[in-house]
């Protein structure tokens, strides 16, 4: 099977999967719908710091500022925000249906922008520190955003915001949230998978392989860094977007910029499942979700025990992940090729 | 106009370097002429790669001037300059070690010009490949073109990172010690292609060079450094005659 083919067949087996999941386990449509969450989050993740050798430790930035975005565009367009989060929840506002819609779909877009503004904004700064520098530096910058926006009484600072009510029957809202997460993993893949095929997908190769040797070839590369950043932030936001209003009430420190969660857990799940592959982060990503729900069900105490040994194991001795891993075991099922030792190769290169 | 009667194509001019309290490069003047090959000798440490970095904009230089096609460029960044079509290799040479051959070669492409959109290319056009079959063809990695470039012998990496630069179509190609680690059965078929780039593809090539025979060979002109300063310029004959030359490299300095 081509390569191809095989992505397709996959596309299709989730797809049919994500149709059929949440009619059989209807009890546990918010866990596949967060599911989904993290697979976009690996995914975008993988986009910089797989692709291109940059780890982030704070793409939840993104997330947080599109949450917080949408939020204000949902609200603001039929009430005066400061008053409405001054009144922490005392204020309900009827929102019509429509109103209500056409909040959503402004909010989630706001959010995608908002988050990819950012990115092209601090991206040219940040993208300037390299290594363990960057890592460290998304880090302290999705800190300080969140206390930052902990501060701000526009948004309720500390005491959060309680996002508009979704207006239909109980249980739909959960298929809504449910729906759009997993549109927009699947759209995250698929524009990743894209990317990875143009001479974008090999500039941004280049530079994790070598970036001093990229620029010295001439290639844009803070360009392809910025780029590749907000793409990344864009769907990030645009994932908040969604989770927030999923939660119904959203706060900077647990919600909206979850660090040592969400922050956490993307990069794991990349790695689990193989940075720098097209499908290690979704891989990754249903593997993590799966050990995490369980063991927050059957060993609740023990579960972040049980996270923490996950990650030391990959890092330590596994730090390929699992489709890292398959590829160099058969690299020709992944469509590369490789020197069986015909014998000769220095006669070969001679000539 | 040079003394063979072309056009300058890279002006050194009085230029200084230091790093901290050693000096690497002293007041360095020199010329490199258009469509020839032009050497660089001088023992360890004399400051040749620093004037290789210096000039394709590694690090800022203290004093002098530098410029190539008679605009100044001693302020520019390695990625601006490397547009204008000067590039340079590697002594530890540096290739992208996890793409294959062919990826390694695409992505060479000359990034001069080209508006935003070109970007989201397909990164399999069938022009750009067959260029890049043929350059592989010329250094003879062809039969290679799928495989990991980190997976190659150090000479096969070598014999790829010059055929990126020539993917390039650079104007002009800086050699940091072509020859470096190369199996010496392979020197000569590596010289004729490094000629036959220079005359077919009117490439003008600047070599630093360790291997008296490769550069004699080579270049028209010569200049060799010691202690960072420069210490003779002339022919492979007036360099080689050169007492100066003869006793830095034989350590009476």
């Amino acid at each position: 099977m081509s390569a191809a083919r095989l992505d397709m067949s996959v596309y299709a087996a989730l797809i049919v999967a994500g149709l059929v999941a949440p009619v059989l386990f209807p009890n546990y449509a918010s866990q596949i719908a967060v599911m989904w969450l993290m697979i976009m989050m690996a995914v975008t993740w993988d986009m910089t710091g797989g692709q291109m050798g940059y780890n982030s430790l704070g793409n939840v930035i993104f997330f947080g500022l599109g949450m917080y975005a949408a939020a204000i565009v949902q609200i603001g367009l039929v009430f005066d925000v400061a008053e409405y989060t001054a009144a922490f929840g005392a204020i309900v506002v009827e929102f019509t249906d429509a109103q209500y819609y056409t909040g959503l779909a402004l909010g989630i877009v706001a959010g995608g922008v908002v988050a990819a503004i950012f990115a092209l904004v601090v991206g040219p700064f940040m993208l300037g520190l390299r290594g363990p520098y960057f890592a460290i530096g998304t880090l302290g910058l999705a800190v300080a955003v969140a206390e930052l926006v902990s501060g701000w009484g526009y948004v309720g600072g500390g005491g959060g915001i309680s996002m508009p009510v979704y207006p239909g029957a109980a249980g739909e809202g959960t298929m809504v949230w449910y729906a759009l997460l997993g549109v927009l993993a699947l759209a995250a893949h698929l524009t990743a998978r894209w990317l990875y095929s143009t001479q974008f997908g090999l500039a941004i190769n280049a530079i994790r392989d070598d970036e001093d040797k990229a620029e010295a070839m001439g290639i844009h590369t803070t360009r392809y860094k910025v780029l590749t950043w907000a793409v990344a932030a864009f769907f990030m936001g645009m994932g908040g977007a969604v989770f927030g209003n999923m939660s119904g009430f959203i706060e900077p420190l647990e919600v909206a910029f979850p660090t040592t969660t969400f922050g956490i857990f993307m990069v794991a799940m990349a790695l689990v499942g193989g940075k720098g592959t097209l499908w290690g982060p979704v891989l990754g990503a249903i593997l993590f979700h799966v050990v995490k729900e369980w063991t927050w069900t059957y060993l609740l105490g023990w579960q972040w025990v049980a996270l923490g040994a996950i990650i030391i194991v990959n890092i330590v001795y596994f730090q390929q992940g699992i489709l890292g891993w398959a590829q160099d075991r058969w690299p020709e099922a992944f469509g590369l090729t490789v020197d069986r030792g015909t014998g000769g190769t220095q006669v070969e290169a001679a000539e | 106009m040079s003394a063979h009667g072309s056009r300058i194509q890279i002006e050194v001019k009085g230029v200084s370097k230091s790093y901290g309290g050693v000096v690497a490069n002293k007041d360095i003047s020199l010329q490199v002429p258009e469509g020839r090959i032009t050497g660089l000798i001088g023992p360890n440490g004399s400051g040749k790669t620093t004037l290789f970095n210096s000039i394709v904009g590694y690090h800022p230089i203290d004093e002098g001037s530098i410029t190539f096609e008679n605009r100044e460029i001693s302020r520019m960044r390695v990625p601006d300059i490397a547009r204008l079509g000067m590039l340079r290799t590697f002594q530890q040479t540096r290739i992208y070690k996890k793409m294959n051959c062919m990826q390694n070669m695409v992505i060479s492409v000359s990034h001069r010009g080209g508006g935003f959109g070109g970007i989201f290319r397909p990164a399999r056009d069938p022009e750009t490949e067959e260029r890049a079959e043929q350059l592989l063809e010329f250094v003879g990695l062809y039969t290679k073109r799928r495989l990991i470039s980190g997976d190659l012998s150090f000479g096969q990496q070598k014999l790829l990172e010059f055929a990126m630069a020539l993917m390039n179509r650079p104007k002009v190609l800086l050699l940091d010690e072509p020859t470096a680690g190369i199996n010496p059965t392979l020197i000569n078929g590596l010289i004729d292609r490094l000629k036959r780039a220079n005359q077919e593809l009117g490439v003008t090539l600047f070599v630093i060079e360790h291997n008296m025979r490769v550069i004699m060979n080579l270049a028209e002109q010569i200049s060799c450094l010691a202690h960072g300063q420069l210490l003779a310029t002339g022919t492979p004959e007036e360099i080689q005659n050169d007492q100066r030359v003869i006793d830095a490299y034989l350590g009476a300095h």
